[in-house]
């Protein structure tokens, strides 16, 4: 076999030009389509990410999975009710804290309960209706983002005083509300409670910087006119990525409802497959590309080379072995190509993940989010060898179905 | 007794198309080992296409041809070129050396097809087939740097590098000049003395008398046959 390397090695070494075409081609395409999966996967995962951040990885609600009977069926066993109506009062989970021990025993991660309701805010004239939630500050730094994600005061702060809340930075302009500006809060059961905003959080997510705040259980308990209820449990968890299983058991452990974040957000989960797809056309239309470079330039020296060809199959040398001849040049190019376009890849890579954007909304400024990993790097070389030689095979064998003596006569 | 090198029965070519040609038209042939036989005969007389049926190049419309015994009809492309790697070495009129190689690659080059001996061997083989052709100094030129004696001769290097049965040779001699016509013709009868088959195609009737036998071929049909002085002598 040495001896076909060294002729393809010659065929491609003496052709400069066209060698350096081609593996540019290659370079290219390999190039940018590593890029393009840094960024594709990057952005993915950076909003995955913030979405992992700021919700739990999985709620536990206090929906039951089964209806209860009812009574007649419990009475008789020949009784079956069809048709009822969906509507059981929720009366919250049963025996949280023997439900959350059980589950300590055995889940990856934290789990933290709390009681979340409706409310309204009300400052002066301005009344706004959220989602409020009652929580236990040293639990929740457990299970949630939340006491990252404070921009003035602290969790622990809603210790310091009877009926403080912690709101979004959205929610506080729009009520012109500061650290210390007294707030009432008041539920459709008709109890309203005053106290001070003690804390001021940003997630950068408009839905809950305008919506959402957090109070101690006990007066979420007190607001709701439900005492020693809580209705939701969170769960997080040591990898968020087994949500969905964690999801499941607990369900079947605890018979409440259980959401996992993937479940909660699947639309835009299958939003992503179809981005992934498009994505995968793309890139496979950049790599084609490239392959016609490889191509035409094989095209090229196999016409040149049709008398070496004649001459090696008139000595004896058997046509798969000549056709192989070509298909190794295709993948010397190829991995030269492979290679340059790995460095180009990478390089651009990390050109385009020092550019910031600010952002219109918050005006944070963020980095373009680029994912960096060898798989991308390996499964575009593999792709792209393979185009390589497939791009070969045709020319060459082409090329060695020369009948010797067409051109031996030809030349005579 | 001396065994049959090459045993052409019945062999007919015949070319399909606009204008339907017969080629070669019923060759019965035999030529022994050791046996040096020149073919001659007008231009378009089919000696080329003889040869190339010979050397395993071109396939029969009929007829059956025996290399070394073998009969060949059956055989696929695989094992002809097989066949065609070990037990023939040829020689064209246009030396038909890579361009990119210098001369002992090209010597190398059915050696490493084959791939019976080592590197080390094959580089020594290659080496000293060149030397005993008198081309020395031509060992790591490429052949836009050598004569075209020398190339001819780089080129019969080339085909007796897997030490082949049978050798043939399609106008050798026909773009030289009289001095490398001479050496050339001079190595194939050398050859032939060390009991291997050589088959040339020539015009050169003074050249095909050096040879053992003479066939004349005429409308694709063998029409004269005879021992040479050389044969006799």
């Amino acid at each position: 076999m040495g001896f076909l390397f060294e002729i393809a090695w010659t065929h491609v070494s003496s052709r400069i030009r066209q060698t350096f075409i081609g593996v540019l081609g290659v370079a290219t395409g390999v190039g940018f389509t590593i890029m393009m999966s840094g960024l594709m996967q990057g952005g993915q995962r950076d909003f995955i990410h913030m979405l992992i951040d700021t919700m739990p990885h999985v709620t536990v609600t206090d929906e039951r999975t089964s209806t209860a009977g009812q009574p007649a069926e419990q009475a008789y066993g020949a009784v079956q009710v069809d048709n009822r109506a969906g509507v059981e009062r929720r009366n919250g989970i049963k025996n949280p804290n023997q439900v959350i021990s059980s589950l300590r025993t055995w889940v990856p991660g934290a789990i933290a309960p709390s009681l979340k309701i409706s409310a309204m805010i009300n400052v002066s004239q301005q009344r706004f209706g959220v989602n409020l939630t009652g929580i236990d500050p040293q639990q929740e730094v457990h299970v949630s983002k939340l006491a990252g994600q404070m921009r003035e005061g602290s969790l622990n702060d809603l210790y310091r005083a009877s009926n403080a809340s912690v709101i979004g930075e959205t929610l506080a302009t729009k009520l012109g509300a500061r650290v210390g500006s007294n707030v009432t809060l008041s539920t459709g059961e008709g109890i309203a409670v005053s106290g001070p905003v003690v804390g001021i959080f940003r997630f950068g997510i408009r839905d809950i910087d305008d919506g959402q705040i957090y109070v101690l259980t006990r007066t979420a308990q007190v607001l709701g006119a439900r005492p020693t209820v809580i209705n939701e449990m969170r769960v997080r968890l040591d990898d968020a990525l087994a949500a969905r299983d964690v999801a499941s058991q607990i369900e079947a452990q605890v018979g409440y409802r259980s959401i996992s974040w993937q479940e909660a957000n699947a639309d835009l989960l299958s939003a992503f497959k179809i981005r992934d797809f498009i994505m995968m056309l793309v890139m496979a239309a950049m790599l084609l590309v490239s392959t016609f470079a490889i191509y035409s330039i094989i095209s090229t020296i196999t016409n040149e080379k049709r008398h070496d060809i004649a001459i090696m199959k008139s000595l004896g040398i058997r046509e798969r072995l000549v056709q192989s001849i070509f298909i190794i040049e295709s993948i010397m190019i190829g991995t030269v190509g492979v290679l340059a376009g790995s460095a180009l890849g990478y390089f651009l890579c990390l050109s385009i993940s020092q550019i910031t954007f600010t952002n219109p909304f918050t005006g944070n400024k963020q980095p373009v989010p680029i994912y960096f990993t060898p798989t991308h790097y390996v499964i575009v070389a593999v792709i792209s060898l393979l185009c390589c030689a497939v791009a070969a095979l045709l020319p060459s064998w082409k090329a060695t179905r020369v009948h010797p003596v067409d051109i031996i006569r030809g030349a005579s | 007794m001396t065994s049959v090198a090459v045993q052409a029965a019945g062999l007919v070519k015949r070319v399909e198309g606009a204008v339907s040609a017969t080629l070669v038209n019923g060759i019965d042939l035999q030529v022994k080992e050791g046996e040096f036989v020149a073919i001659t005969g007008p231009s378009g007389s089919g000696k080329s296409s003889l040869l190339y049926l010979m050397g395993l190049l071109d396939a029969p419309t009929e007829g059956e041809l025996y290399i070394c015994g073998q009969a060949t009809s059956r055989l696929s492309d695989s094992q002809k070129a097989q066949l065609r790697l070990s037990t023939i070495g040829f020689v064209f009129q246009f030396h038909f050396l890579l361009p990119e190689f210098p001369a002992l690659n090209n010597v190398l080059l059915p050696m490493r097809a084959l791939g019976r001996l080592s590197q080390a061997e094959m580089r020594a083989k290659a080496t000293a087939l060149l030397q005993s052709l008198g081309l020395d100094a031509a060992i790591n030129k490429l052949p836009n740097q050598l004569s075209g004696g020398q190339r001819q001769r780089v080129a019969i290097a080339r085909a007796l590098a897997n030490n082949p049965q049978i050798i043939i040779a399609d106008e050798p001699t026909g773009n030289l000049d009289s001095v490398s016509t001479d050496q050339v013709f001079s190595i194939l009868r050398d050859v032939a003395r060390q009991n291997r088959t050589v088959i040339v195609v020539t015009h050169d009737l003074g050249l095909a008398a050096r040879a053992d036998r003479t066939i004349r071929i005429v409308d694709g049909k063998i029409a004269e046959a005879c021992e040479t002085e050389e044969a006799k002598g």
